[in-house]
This record gives structure tokens, sequence and C-alpha cells, in this order.
């Protein structure tokens, strides 16, 4: 494990694989969350903090407790059970420590429990063989990559309020093919070269 | 027990992807040729249904507040059975769907079923609600398969269809390589790249909204004749 191959996990999970616009993890919030820039932050942050720990936790529950026991084919049931306990115990965390993050995060926690960029984050982990460091920086890394998804995405659809286009294609059409745009635009990053 | 309108509930009016726009994270991702679509599908009719049953038949002794955690084992439970069977059986879908399996575990159309019909209905209407809806879904995946493999590559049944030794046949290893209906170089490659699922989802749901809304209006201007 070196610093370089750390930056190169980092840079892919945010720029060039991004979770939303080239491995389609976390469609649904992604949609149902953007119409308002501070809320759209809000599940970015939320999503990181859940993502990075997940990461953690899972990667943990994997080497320490299913490997050893050779119960590998569980992992999907194990994690979302992990993932599911992790969420109601940051939700309780944040209720009691930090009630303003918990109020301006609202009813977008308990959401995070089926974002499939949350389990799909630990099962790519695991299917890279990633050590802890390594799941820990690509967990957050990809949370970070949601985030300037989802930023980017909410601050276009502000304006979307504005543009004319046709009935049909109201609501959800027109915000799936602003999205499509954005996904070419980060089409761009694939010529990236990392070292 | 009404079997044609949930038939028609299933694959039209209350579509899981064009309608209810559940479970779109697969629906745009794994449908670039037609075997993965097929594959996808019948993977989530099964764990639907299944899950349907399941949760219907308990649906009595389910205890409201801790409901939801309840049906997400069920479903990984599920999703797993499948998951190995896939690995098993038919290795390349397994490959080329990659972490999709086991991400239906968090797809909305699942746990969306369970929560809004399974738990209210009796064993038999869930069932078909779980058949139906799965169809829904596979229809969807299979019309924008088709529409981003003819675009994208030129092809069509990518996986599923193979031309190699001349004569037609149908392979289920997924290394057809398709019936090529126009040059590949001629072809649109960004369609079958994330753009294009982002495009033809868009265009899908759009059309649907048209359709539905013709429909509306027939059946409004039909009332207003009556009266």
């Amino acid at each position: 494990m070196t610093f370089t191959g750390l930056v190169s996990i980092a840079l892919g999970a945010i720029l060039i694989n991004n979770f939303i616009f080239s491995q389609f993890l976390g469609i649904c919030p992604f949609m149902g969350v953007s119409k308002k820039m501070d809320t759209a932050t809000g599940m970015g942050l939320a999503v990181i903090f859940v993502m990075g720990l997940a990461s953690a936790l899972c990667y943990l529950v994997n080497r320490f407790i299913l490997t050893k026991l050779g119960l590998e084919y569980l992992q999907t049931l194990a994690y979302i059970l992990v993932i599911a306990a992790l969420v109601q115990f940051v939700e309780m965390f944040l209720k009691k420590g930090m009630p303003a993050l918990y109020q301006a995060l609202g009813i977008y926690l308990p959401l995070i429990t089926t974002n499939c960029a949350v389990l799909g984050v630990v099962l790519l982990n695991t299917q890279y063989n990633y050590n802890f460091i390594e799941s820990l920086i690509y967990g957050i890394t990809g949370g970070v990559g949601f985030l300037v998804a989802i930023v980017l995405f909410a601050s276009i659809r502000e304006h979307l309020v504005f543009a004319e286009y046709p009935k049909s294609f109201e609501g959800f059409p027109i915000a799936l093919v602003t999205a499509g745009l954005l996904a070419l635009s980060f089409m761009g990053f694939s010529g990236l070269k990392i070292w | 027990m009404n079997v044609k309108k949930q038939f028609k509930e299933g694959l039209i009016t209350q579509n899981p992807v064009l309608v209810q726009l559940l479970g779109m994270c697969s629906t745009m991702a794994i449908t670039t040729m037609l075997f993965n679509g097929l594959g996808m599908g019948l993977s989530v009719l099964i764990v639907l249904t299944c899950c349907n049953i399941c949760i219907s038949a308990l649906r009595k002794i389910i205890p409201n507040d801790i409901r939801i955690a309840i049906y997400v084992v069920v479903i990984a439970g599920f999703v797993t059975i499948v998951d190995l069977l896939l690995k098993a059986y038919v290795p390349a879908l397994s490959a080329s769907l990659g972490v999709f399996i086991p991400l239906i575990v968090v797809n909305c159309i699942i746990i969306g079923r369970a929560e809004a019909f399974a738990a209210k209905n009796t064993l038999g209407a869930s069932t078909l609600d779980g058949i139906f809806q799965g169809l829904g879904y596979t229809v969807v995946l299979l019309v924008m398969c088709i529409i981003r493999e003819f675009l994208g590559k030129g092809s069509f049944g990518g996986g599923l269809l193979d031309m190699s030794t001349g004569s037609l046949r149908v392979v289920f290893d997924g290394s057809g390589s398709g019936v090529q209906l126009f040059p590949a170089k001629f072809a649109a490659t960004i369609m079958i790249l994330p753009v294009g699922g982002f495009l033809t989802l868009g265009c899908l749901i759009a059309l649907m909204q048209y359709l539905l809304r013709k429909s509306e209006e027939k059946k409004a201007a039909k009332g207003e004749n009556v009266k």
C-alpha cells in the first residue's frame, strides 16, 4: 500500500468512476433529494459519514467474523444488517450529541439504509480485496463523489424551473436527461491518468 | 382478487420503473445487452415473488415496529439464494451483472411492494402482484436493452443470440455476439455508456407520462359526453 495507490483510489472514486455518473449507485436519493441546494448538501454530508463508517465496520466484520467462521456466503445479509444498525446508531447519537445537525438531516438519515451506494461501496471493497485503510479511503471518497454530484445536480435543477421543455418531460424525465448530460461531462475525466 | 386489473397495473398503470419510479439504479446500469436485461429481470421477478409470498403469509405475526428490519432480512435471504444459484449455474451472468445482483437487497421495488402491497393483502393476491410487478420491471429492462443495444452497437440480442456459425442459435451462457443489424462503426457508442442509460430512461418515462395523460384526457372527454 503506497501513498500514490491511495490517491488513485480517491481520485477514481470522486471523478473517474463517480458513484452516480459512472457506476449508477445511489440514484434514488440523488433524484429524490436534489430539488433544493441545502438539503442536497446535508444528504451528501450524511452519506460521506455513513459510507466511511460502513466501509470500516463491514471490513472488520468480514475479516474477523465471517472469514474466521467460513461464512462468506452470508456477506450480503451481514452487511445490510450492519448498515441498518449503523444508521440507527448514528441517528440516536446525533439526536443526543448534535441536535442541530440532526434537525438539518431530518428524514434523510434513515433513508440512507436503502441507499445502494452504501451497500455498493461495501460490496466493492470486498470484491477488490481492499485492506482496512483502502476500504476506509474508498468509502469516504466515494461519499465525496456523491456529494459533488448531488450538489452540482441540485444547482442545475434549481435553474431548471425557468427552462421550457415539452409537458411530458415534466418532473423526472427532464431531471434524468439533465443527469445524463452531467454524466457526459464527467466522462471527460476518464482520460485522466494517475502516474 | 382481480387478475386482469393486477396485470394491467403491474405492466402499465402502476409500472414499477416508469410510473412508480422505483429501482432505477439497476435499470440504467445493466441494460447494455439483452442477456443482462433478461437475467436481471428474472432474478428480480423471482426474489419479488418469493418475498411477497413470505411477507404476506407472515403479515399477521410481524410486529409493526420492526417490520422494515424483518422485510430486509427476508429480502436479503432470498437475494443470497438467487446470487449463489446464479454463481453456480450461470457464472457468465453473475460476472457480467457483478455487484448488482447482491444490490437487489436495496432495490426499492421489493421493499416498496412488501410495504405497500404484501403487508396488507392475501397470499394469492400478493403472489400475483409479485409476478406482475416483476414482469413490468422485466419488460422495461428488455425495452431499454433493445433500444440501447441497437443504437449503441447496431446489434440485437447480445449474449443471447449467436450468429457466429452462420445460423441463428440461442445460447444461455452469455457468449453470443448478437445479430448485427448494421455495421458497428456507424453506431453511437455513447448509448451503451452511462449517459445513454440516463437519456433512454428519461425519454421512456416521458413517453409513458404522455401516453397516460392522453388516456386520462380521453376518459375525461368521454365522461363529459355521458353527462
